[in-house]
């Protein structure tokens, strides 16, 4: 974590030394002395190769339940179908750096359509078993050039409620994999060293079928649609969001300046354009398709989870773009959000009009460059070359594979 | 006891993993007799669906205290973060090194006065005023990003100049973009002058042009010329960057003309409304029934007063809509205060836009049908802005193809030997003051008899909102005299009756028609 520190403070200070208005002063390019991160093309820098797993493990969850498609974790499907069709895919294992391995953990959806993680740790357990067995790489390495996307609530904790998902920690087979997932806060067991956070699926065509002239007036100071209290899960208050959303309802119902409330408008999207800023508070967990709503809608997001950590935040300068609140600053948002001053307002409205922004947060289809698919992929390449001590000697065993709680044992 | 027992046993369901119920026996009678009232509820809700137990157990024990929206800041109630949770030991157990951010509730801060506090509202809207008028910089006008707007303007000084400069300056502090205004006056540069666009707070270049304006209109409009061209030489010196285009001071420009010559890549026209007024009202009144004769007889000869560009149907430049001066043959004004019409020229220079660069010395990228205009020769004649231009057929038009009609040519000039205060400041005070007879204070002295008829009849014209004492009324309606309302003795009245009433066509308060028609 240190070292992630570390990369990502001296890019943010090369960020802040090299980034300057260029002659188009509509958007600013985020750029530092390494080249536009973003913009980076990844083939050629790596090349992967895609197991292929018996259908159960993939293509007949997706016909069960044909909603996977379109709910916010969504990414694990789409990134699957991307790297088939990708150049950097390469059919020869042996001259592969990493390894794909296409599951669909979260593809087990209840009526509502929330999927239920209880199956998740026995069915990665048993397609890990299955590509140990029929494959050698992963017993060369155990795991580390593998990479899994697991955009659950929990990442590879595989549960929805957060005091659960801090007891079963991440899967202890996947403890030397790469992890893409949607989750990321600091100094939490379930997110790994090495992990790769990426924003939750949020359907690009939707978004832009309700784009608005950017000349409309952003009229809008504060922007927020959602629960505040989760009355289902937590009636007493205090435990949803940990009282963050609860706390900007009653400090701020009042205030006409926020625009805040639990409908759900049909105008959502094109409210959200003609606002400046949008909360991004956190729920259950901390991240919400909001930052991307925000980030492609133009409206600052103001990001209330302490210690998140956010998506592709080696490539992406967020302190620049959105404006972080502690929660326990909350009763003071709306003299937070007064005080910044408006250059630095216009500037955060320049970078967020940069469309290679707005793309980094996107999973169009089919891939177009620079969106999420390719920033994953190039997070995936900066990690490259593997270390040496990656590679383990001929039967050494690093992983304990009995370890975790009894049911996780059973097989799938 | 009830209050705290609920609290207690509360606490103690909520702490059952952490620490075993220490005080058994005081307490086992009242949670059995929960457990069982619990029991009950259960099968009750299970029956009827909802969550029956909380329901009443929330209404039937609610009291102040029990807020449910900051059961925290009970003060029997220890502070969240230390216990009430269980996975908080755990996360204790499993990391060392632990988060900051726990787990499990937090309190839901309120501050003691959740309603907006007026100096942030106003910095709010300050913020948003801010961030409209970037977008609308950036975004506005077809998002081609905002040219500097390079206005020209010759004028002289003269009676109607604060007129129409005032005119022109509130339209150019209108415009949403940059402005450079180039004020060339005739005569020299002038205080007048200088005083009336010194408040304007754009940015001013006042050039002085050594020749006065002469008196007829034809004379006028060729100074004009020579004065234009002054301030196309500054563009160029200058090298001024934006669209330059020709403001005359008595022109009326709407602000969505300056909208569309943004768009110009070159040099663009516009259609002008000609307002070719006769200044002679009945004149004017005749030659619109003339014209309306016309129309009924000959359909196409309408003379549309616009001049602009002429497109066919695929929106090409074919030619120019010129204003038509047959009507006003022979009968318009030739010196400046005649009290005649006031006709254009064949193309007015208002009408046309042009990118500076065309103005520049190198030929960066400036196309071969301009001429270069270091090389222009005023003496021989530069009639239109189509001088500049070696294929006049290379013009845009704008405005929808010259449809649209963005801006208004008019020429409105005072009589020749009118007067004016120097500045419009009159300083010191007028020297006449007359002063008010028919006020209401009692201090002005009362007319001797003697006064002179057109006098009387003045005053009897002001005569308004007097209060009429009552033997004057009487006397009034006796007489049935036109009512003098006045506050005057008898005498008054009767001088009134006396003297034959003056043909006195100002207000009437009379009472009588008849007497008014005997007047008049």
């Amino acid at each position: 974590m240190t070292n992630r520190l570390s990369l990502s403070a001296i890019l943010l200070f090369l960020f802040f030394s090299a980034s300057s208005a260029q002659h188009n002063v509509r958007t600013e390019r985020i750029s530092g002395s390494a080249g536009d991160v973003l913009e980076d093309n990844p083939v050629g820098k790596l090349k992967v190769y895609v197991y292929e797993l018996p259908s159960k493990y993939n293509k007949k969850l997706l016909q069960k339940d044909p909603r996977c498609l379109t709910h916010m974790f969504a990414a694990e499907i789409f990134m699957h179908r991307f790297l088939l069709s990708s150049p950097v895919r390469t059919l020869n294992p042996d001259e592969a750096d990493w390894f794909c391995s296409p599951i669909y953990p979260t593809c087990d959806l209840t009526p509502t359509g929330l999927p239920l993680p209880f199956k998740s740790p026995r069915m990665m357990r048993s397609a890990i078993q299955l590509i140990s067995s029929n494959w050698p790489y992963w017993n060369k390495t155990e795991g580390a050039d593998h990479f899994f996307v697991v955009p659950h609530d929990f990442g590879a904790c595989f549960h929805y409620q957060e005091e659960k998902a801090i007891e079963r920690g991440i899967l202890p087979l996947l403890k030397r994999a790469t992890l893409v997932q949607t989750f990321g806060q600091r100094n939490h067991v379930c997110l790994d060293q090495g992990s790769i956070t990426i924003p939750p699926f949020a359907p690009p065509q939707k978004m832009h079928a309700h784009l608005i002239p950017p000349d409309v007036p952003r009229s809008i100071f504060v922007y927020f649609r959602g629960l505040f209290y989760d009355v289902n899960n937590d009636p007493e208050g205090g435990y949803y969001a940990r009282g963050a959303r609860a706390a900007v309802w009653e400090n701020f119902k009042n205030n006409p300046l926020f625009d805040i409330s639990t409908d759900h408008p049909t105008t959502y999207y094109e409210d959200m354009q003609r606002s400046i800023f949008c909360l991004c508070p956190l729920g259950w967990a901390p991240w919400s398709p909001r930052l991307v709503e925000a980030v492609v809608f133009g409206c600052i997001p103001v990001i209330i989870a302490d210690d998140i950590v956010l998506p592709f935040a080696d490539a992406i300068p967020w302190e620049e773009i959105g404006v972080f609140v502690a929660e326990k600053d909350v009763p003071e948002l709306d003299t937070i959000l007064t005080s910044i001053p408006t250059e630095v307002i216009l500037r955060k409205q320049r970078l967020l009009a940069n469309p290679s922004m707005k793309q980094a947060m996107l999973f169009p289809q089919p891939a177009q460059p620079g969106d999420a698919f390719h920033q994953i992929l190039n997070g995936l390449a900066r990690k490259l070359p593997h270390d040496g001590s990656v590679y383990l000697k001929a039967g050494e065993k690093v992983l304990n594979w009995t370890a975790g709680p009894v049911g996780d044992l059973k097989p799938w | 006891m009830k209050l705290s027992a609920l609290h207690q046993s509360y606490l103690n369901r909520r702490r059952s993993p952490l620490d075993s119920s220490v005080d058994a026996p005081s307490k086992s009678f009242l949670a059995v007799f929960w457990l069982v009232l619990h029991c009950l509820c259960c099968l009750i809700s299970l029956l009827l669906g909802f969550r029956f137990s909380r329901l009443v157990f929330f209404f039937l024990v609610s009291t102040p205290t029990t807020n449910l929206y900051s059961p925290p800041f009970r003060p029997n109630l220890p502070p969240p973060r230390i216990d009430l949770t269980p996975s908080n030991a755990t996360t204790a157990e499993v990391k060392t090194s632990s988060s900051r951010v726990v787990v499990g509730r937090h309190g839901i801060l309120i501050r003691p006065w959740p309603h907006p506090d007026p100096v942030e509202v106003m910095k709010a809207h300050r913020i948003i005023e801010r961030v409209q008028r970037e977008q609308k910089a950036v975004f506005g006008a077809g998002g081609k990003g905002s040219r500097t707007v390079i206005a020209v303007t010759p004028t002289y000084v003269r009676t109607f100049q604060a007129l129409h400069l005032n005119g022109v300056m509130h339209s150019l502090m209108l415009v949403p973009y940059d402005v450079v205004w180039i004020v060339v006056e005739a005569g020299g540069v002038s205080n007048e002058t200088a005083s009336i666009i010194g408040k304007s707070g754009v940015r001013v270049i006042h050039v002085g042009f050594d020749q006065r304006m002469p008196n007829t209109w034809e004379d006028r409009g060729k100074v004009e010329v020579l004065m234009r061209l002054r301030a196309l030489r500054v563009v160029k010196e200058e090298k001024l960057d934006g669209v330059v285009m020709f403001a005359d001071d008595s022109n009326m420009h709407s602000m969505e003309f300056f909208d569309e010559i943004q768009n110009v890549k070159w040099f663009g026209a516009v259609s002008v409304g000609i307002l070719a007024h006769s200044g002679n009202a009945e004149e004017m009144v005749m030659s619109m029934d003339k014209r309306r004769e016309m129309v009924d007889e000959v359909e196409e000869r309408s003379s549309l007063p616009v001049q602009g560009p002429a497109c066919n149907a695929t929106d090409k430049l074919i030619g120019w809509h010129v204003f038509n001066t047959l009507p006003y043959a022979g009968k318009s004004a030739v010196y400046i205060d005649d009290v005649a019409a006031v006709l254009p020229q064949k193309l007015e220079w208002c009408g046309f836009v042009l990118n500076s660069r065309i103005l520049w010395d190198e030929a960066e990228s400036k196309p071969e049908w301009v001429k270069e205009f270091g090389l222009l020769n005023e003496n021989e004649g530069v009639e239109s802005p189509l001088s500049l231009l070696n294929d006049p057929s290379m013009v845009e038009p704008l405005g929808s193809c010259g449809r649209q009609v963005l801006l208004w040519w008019l020429r409105v000039e005072a009589r020749a030997d009118s007067k004016f205060p120097p500045g419009w400041v009159i300083d010191p005070p007028l020297e006449i003051t007359v002063a008010a007879k028919r006020t209401p204070w009692p201090d002005v002295p009362p007319e001797p008899p003697t006064k002179k008829k057109d006098q009387m009849s003045l005053s009897q014209g002001n005569n308004n909102v007097v209060v009429i004492p009552k033997q004057q009324q009487q006397q009034q309606q006796q007489q049935q005299q036109r009512s003098s309302k006045v506050r005057k003795p008898k005498r008054r009245s009767k001088r009134n009756k006396h003297e034959a009433k003056p043909t006195d066509t100002t207000t009437q308060v009379s009472s009588s028609t008849k007497h008014h028609q005997e007047r008049n």
